[in-house]
């Protein structure tokens, strides 16, 4: 079996979805493409499923929230090839009052709690989750409490004056 | 010799087969020698404390044997670690299980003021629902200072007046935190 | 609080309906409950003594992690990663300084390697003694918890020595540690190889072919391959399934790959092999630690940081006395150093798996992301799944071979 590298994983990726997949860079060695939120079902699973990539282990979903930017949510995949070592980053970039992107536990049963654990966080809906509801918070907070606009300390505090803490 | 001491008397008079003291210091004495932990170990400080009733620091020199895993059946209530505010409601309610007469220890920064992770999260110490009698510093406390903060329990237990449960000041104090109580 | 952008309706779907007519209990475990170590809430409907289904409900110790540390500058974040896992803590301090000296290019010098391998593996010992030591208490085996933790005990002495703290160790600095490793230090480590084997082998001979501990464990839980790997398990309770996959020697970090160390799995992934194979890793570690202090011998001495005055903080001393120290510390602690934008994903071999931090960086004095990759997290989302058919009595057990710690958990 040959090495798989990125070059490999860029010209796999190219054959299959021309345009639809972006290759951003390659931070540390790590690959990282870019997809739309209607393709990403189709390239976690073409990932995972092919012979040659063979990316089974799904390692990590996160997002990431850029307030300044057009779209502003990222919602970021970390996948693993365990028997060449080898990660790719898939990002796709989502915008809207409710940033919507397909839900992945179709796939890996494992992206249950990390898609809830987005949800919580930054409010990013995963069409098709079976369960999307708040994991960590309390069910009563409002608020994606991850997106910048939202204060780190409890706002509602009336202990801690500003006065004390030189602001 | 044995290398069991006994605890120390309180002050009385005592003459030829008799020792005569008040009730108040005999049944406080009782108590701050048998005081049955309940450990409400959360995160971080949970681990030091388990490491206090381990075989090195061995809480259970000081009376505190058994870890009473029962509210009903415990004496001081050790809150160990960070108290989010998705767990303010049910220490609150164990709290409000014990039976009277019952002590708090805040083990830790975040269980006495909410620690390093002042967040949206996190109770900023627990005395915002309970009242705490004793409260151990550090991050998390050494096995020592845990130890430290139940002797200075038992001193507070020693000294307590049978009558504290029932005057109007305890009543308003838990009135304040918004606890009833049905002992009186 | 600002205004919320969508609303959320309140969910109390942890409860069961159930119908009067199938006899089905409800049933709260948690979230303070003596057998779960910690604080996890599982609402199970039980048919008898059987599980038929259960919801785990979990974040009641999230402690925002992931928001505080986008508010403080990168050395102020070690204390955070401390809080993780907190059974482990030095792996979790060394896993987020590499992760910052991968973003910065910062090699380090072999010696300092050496010394982070050894910190990291008395870390692991740490931790498996306490998920076995548990586990023992579980199934009704106290002693051997007792003999262990006197041993725990010691290690927490090693680091004392090395760094002033027990648990939340707070170890290194990026770019190094904070100060050498003394003459105590080094005979603590040694002492401990000499003392820790005998205690451990009878720790092993208190359990591995003890009758009771066996029918109790053997068999419970078990997990094929490739659930675990479709549900993202790592760690000791991936490799107890059959599935040898070790951060330290599939993508090797701080010099692993020098060293001689095998990664033990086990056969039918149940309670059992969860237990040998953690046991077996403490072995490793100790081999590993042998190797370390051999290397560490052939290193030149008192290295213990690399050379990067823009990231590691000069000594107090040199603060007070060097206009170009001055000038370095002023930078570092006012975050006025040149970092670049970039994104890395680091993952190291926590004490319960993958341990990853993914960090995105803008070039400012704190991180513009960052996200811990917890492998309690996400290990621990199959309980409820694989507790259906189970006792209560095994649904336990398998909680505590799960080693699912709560601040990993919540964050």
């Amino acid at each position: 079996m040959d090495k798989l590298d990125n070059q490999i994983v860029i010209n796999r990726l190219q054959e299959q979805f021309a345009e639809q997949v972006r290759v951003v860079s390659d931070p540390h060695g790590l690959l990282t493409v870019a997809t739309e939120a209607t393709t990403i079902l189709d390239l976690l699973a073409f990932v995972k499923e092919d012979e040659q990539l063979r990316f089974n282990y799904l390692t990590d979903i996160t997002a990431v929230h850029y307030p300044n930017d057009e779209r502003d949510f990222c919602v970021v995949y970390h996948v693993h090839n365990l028997l060449h070592n080898v990660r790719l980053r898939i990002k796709v970039f989502i915008n809207g009052p409710v940033p919507t992107i397909p839900s992945a536990t179709t796939l890996w049963n494992g992206a249950n709690w990390m898609e809830r654990e987005t949800f919580d966080f930054f409010g990013v809906v995963f069409e098709g989750h079976p369960d999307l509801r708040r994991i960590l918070n309390m069910d009563e907070l409002e608020v994606f409490p991850m997106r910048k606009e939202y204060p780190l300390e409890d706002p509602n505090r009336v202990d801690k004056k500003d006065f004390y803490f030189g602001r | 010799m044995s290398k069991v001491t006994l605890a120390e008397a309180p002050p009385g008079v005592e003459g030829a087969g008799f020792f005569a003291t008040s009730l108040d210091k005999v049944i406080g004495l009782a108590r701050a020698n048998s005081l049955w932990p309940l450990p409400f170990a959360t995160s971080c400080c949970g681990i030091e404390f388990m490491a206090t009733m381990g075989s090195t620091y061995d809480l259970a020199r000081f009376g505190a044997e058994r870890p009473s895993f029962s509210p009903r059946q415990a004496d001081m209530l050790l809150v160990m670690g960070t108290i989010a505010k998705k767990m303010a409601p049910v220490l609150k309610q164990v709290y409000t299980q014990m039976a009277e007469p019952r002590w708090v220890i805040a083990v830790g920064a975040c269980a006495s003021s909410g620690g390093i992770f002042d967040t949206y999260s996190v109770l900023q110490g627990i005395d915002e629902i309970i009242p705490v009698d004793v409260y151990v510093p550090g991050c998390p406390p050494r096995p020592e200072a845990i130890l430290d903060g139940v002797l200075k329990l038992q001193e507070i237990v020693k000294s307590e007046s049978l009558n504290r449960r029932n005057t109007p000041e305890y009543k308003a104090l838990l009135e304040k935190y918004g606890i009833v109580t049905d002992n009186g | 609080m600002s205004k919320p952008i969508t609303k959320i309706t309140p969910n109390a779907a942890v409860f069961f309906d159930n119908d009067p007519q199938d006899e089905l209990t409800t049933l709260n475990i948690g979230p303070t409950h003596p057998a779960t170590h910690g604080v996890f809430q599982n609402v199970v409907q039980i048919d008898g003594e059987r599980i038929v289904s259960g919801v785990s409900t979990i974040g009641y110790i999230h402690r925002a992690f992931e928001k505080i540390a986008e508010h403080r500058p990168f050395y102020q974040i070690t204390p955070l990663t401390d809080r993780l896992n907190y059974c482990s803590s030095p792996i979790n301090n060394m896993g987020w300084h590499m992760t910052v000296e991968k973003l910065l290019d910062i090699e380090l010098p072999k010696r300092v390697q050496y010394m982070r391998v050894i910190v990291m593996e008395l870390a692991r010992i740490a931790d498996h003694i306490i998920c076995n030591g548990i586990l023992g208490v579980d199934t009704g085996a106290f002693s051997g918890f007792l003999y262990v933790m006197q041993e725990r005990e010691f290690i927490y002495e090693i680091f004392e020595e090395i760094c002033g703290a027990r648990l939340t160790t707070n170890i290194g600095r990026i770019g190094g540690f904070e100060r050498d490793f003394n003459e105590i230090a080094f005979h603590k480590i040694e002492e401990f190889l000499k003392r820790f084997p005998p205690v451990l082998k009878e720790f092993e001979n208190l359990f591995v072919r003890n009758r009771i501990f066996i029918e109790r464990t053997s068999g419970v839980a078990a997990v094929t391959p490739e659930d675990a790997l479709n549900y993202s398990w790592s760690g000791p309770i991936l490799r107890a399934t059959g599935v040898d996959y070790d951060v330290r020697s599939t993508a090797p970090y701080s010099s692993y790959e020098e060293f001689d160390f095998d990664v033990p799995v086990g056969a039918n992934g149940d309670v059992y092999d969860r237990f040998m194979v953690r046991n077996e890793e403490m072995w490793q570690s100790l081999r590993i630690i042998e190797q370390a202090l051999e290397k560490i011998k052939k290193e030149p001495a008192g290295v213990f940081h690399a050379d990067v005055p823009e990231f590691y903080l000069p000594p107090k001393e040199q603060v007070y006395t060097n206009m170009e120290a001055l000038i370095y510390h002023f930078k570092i602690v006012m975050g006025e150093w040149e970092t670049p934008k970039s994104e890395v994903y680091h993952a190291v071999e926590g004490g319960n798996g993958e341990l990853g931090f993914y960090l995105i960086h803008d070039g400012g004095r704190t991180p513009y992301r960052l996200h811990f990759r917890r492998p309690s997290f996400i290990n621990y989302q199959m309980f409820a799944p694989m507790s259906s058919g189970m006792l209560i009595s095994d649904a336990i057990i398998n909680m505590s071979s799960l080693n699912v710690i709560a601040g990993e958990l919540d964050a």
